[in-house]
């Protein structure tokens, strides 16, 4: 016995180990969140939170459930691949609530030209003009129904009948 | 101020029911969507590329990219024929408003799409010393925002330089191919706003997707190849002189 008694101060140490692994136990329940290790070393709630972030872009099939007079002139034309929002910007907010939000028409002289200055750093095949010798300060919708962009291409896609309202 | 021992008893374990009701706020998820039928990557058109910048606007426009920062950015490169390993390397604001005109003549120029490779072997996710960055069950490299310390190591790391310090959140910040938008099966913004198609999203699992007969007819590359991070943004047409 007193072997043992001699090593009381060994049992007090052993025992403050395990209290101080049960603490650990503990805390680590509360402090990582349920989630973690779901999926890997990671929140797996993370992937939920960010899947739920607000969408700006409605995308070219909403825009076309109502529109659907401007996607048929734009798809006979050289335009038919471009996108709505990619000139008339962000329109989520229009899509969920149409007559509270209205869109504001792009301005042909700074859009068109962003994609079609003539500069040798684009492909060939890229219709390009420069800007000056082309139109001199003339918007662009003045010849040009931008949903369909060739002039006389298609009686029924001018500018009044295309054009955004 | 003066804790006593049952003062202390008392608000230790309020503490923790408090904790975990934060930890509890879980938002829903898109319901129809299925993580183990995905895997995402992103096919870059470079002959396609115009350099219009619109890319790069949407992307700050859906993901409220600080100004000054890039989720996405456009590179015009610039390649004499007398100096083909140096070429000239510009992205004026990421391209957000384009590029100066280019001189005829004057040797090659072209335009390189940047963003996010979604890397399957990620360097970036493997030195997050907290794990606040992951590669996703269906391929797509993202930031736990509220787990993210912003030791910024990731930045470091990342091979391509994809990644910053949020400014005013101070964790980090990168693409996340727009991940609530094809959870809820739609394009990413980028790719919706690109008016020539120079960028399309691609779904390597969907057997359906028109991804899987460009790869096989295409020369297709990635972008440093030699450091096995298993980059998923395919780059068609990519000039040897890209970096």
């Amino acid at each position: 016995m007193s072997g043992l008694k001699d090593a009381a101060h060994l049992f007090r140490f052993a025992g403050l180990f395990v209290v101080a692994f049960l603490v650990f136990l503990v805390v680590r329940g509360y402090v990582v969140p349920k989630t973690f290790g779901q999926y890997g070393h990671y929140r797996g709630a993370a992937l939920g939170e960010i899947a739920a972030r607000p969408v700006k872009f409605a995308g070219h099939q909403t825009c076309e459930g109502c529109h659907s007079d401007i996607a048929d002139t734009k798809t006979k034309g050289a335009h038919g691949h471009v996108n709505c929002e990619a000139c008339h910007g962000a329109l989520a907010a229009h899509a969920d609530d149409p007559t509270s939000v209205t869109p504001v028409k792009p301005d042909t002289l700074t859009l068109c030209v962003r994609c079609h200055t003539a500069t040798a750093a684009k492909p060939k095949s890229f219709p390009q003009v420069n800007p000056a010798d082309h139109m001199g300060g003339v918007p662009c919708e003045t010849c040009h129904n931008p949903h369909s962009p060739a002039l006389g291409a298609d009686a029924g896609a001018s500018p009044a009948a295309g054009g955004a309202k | 101020m003066n804790i006593s021992r049952r003062h202390l008893l008392v608000l230790l374990p309020a503490a923790a029911v408090a904790w975990k009701y934060v930890e509890a706020g879980e938002p829903e998820a898109s319901p129809n969507y299925r993580m183990s039928e995905h895997w995402w990557g992103m096919l870059i058109n470079i002959p396609k590329c115009i350099g219009c910048g619109n890319c790069v606007r949407a992307c700050a426009t859906e993901n409220e990219v600080p100004d000054g920062y890039f989720r996405t950015w456009v590179e015009r490169y610039h390649v004499t024929d007398t100096n083909m390993t140096n070429p000239e390397v510009i992205s004026p604001d990421g391209g957000k408003e384009g590029f100066p005109v280019a001189e005829e003549d004057a040797g090659k120029y072209f335009f390189v799409p940047k963003m996010c490779n979604h890397c399957a072997d990620s360097p970036c996710t493997q030195v997050c010393p907290v794990g606040a960055t992951f590669v996703s069950p269906d391929g797509v490299v993202l930031v736990d925002q509220k787990y993210c310390l912003g030791c910024a190591y990731c930045v470091q790391a990342c091979p391509y330089g994809c990644r910053y310090l949020h400014p005013t959140k101070h964790v980090a910040d990168k693409c996340t191919l727009c991940y609530h938008r094809i959870t809820k099966g739609l394009t990413t913004a980028c790719c919706e706003a690109c008016p020539t198609g120079a960028r399309q999203l691609a779904d390597l699992k969907n057997p359906n997707d028109p991804i899987h007969e460009f790869l096989k007819t295409h020369p297709v590359e990635v972008l440093k190849p030699q450091m096995a991070t298993g980059a998923k943004a395919y780059y068609y047409g990519l000039d040897g002189s890209v970096r």
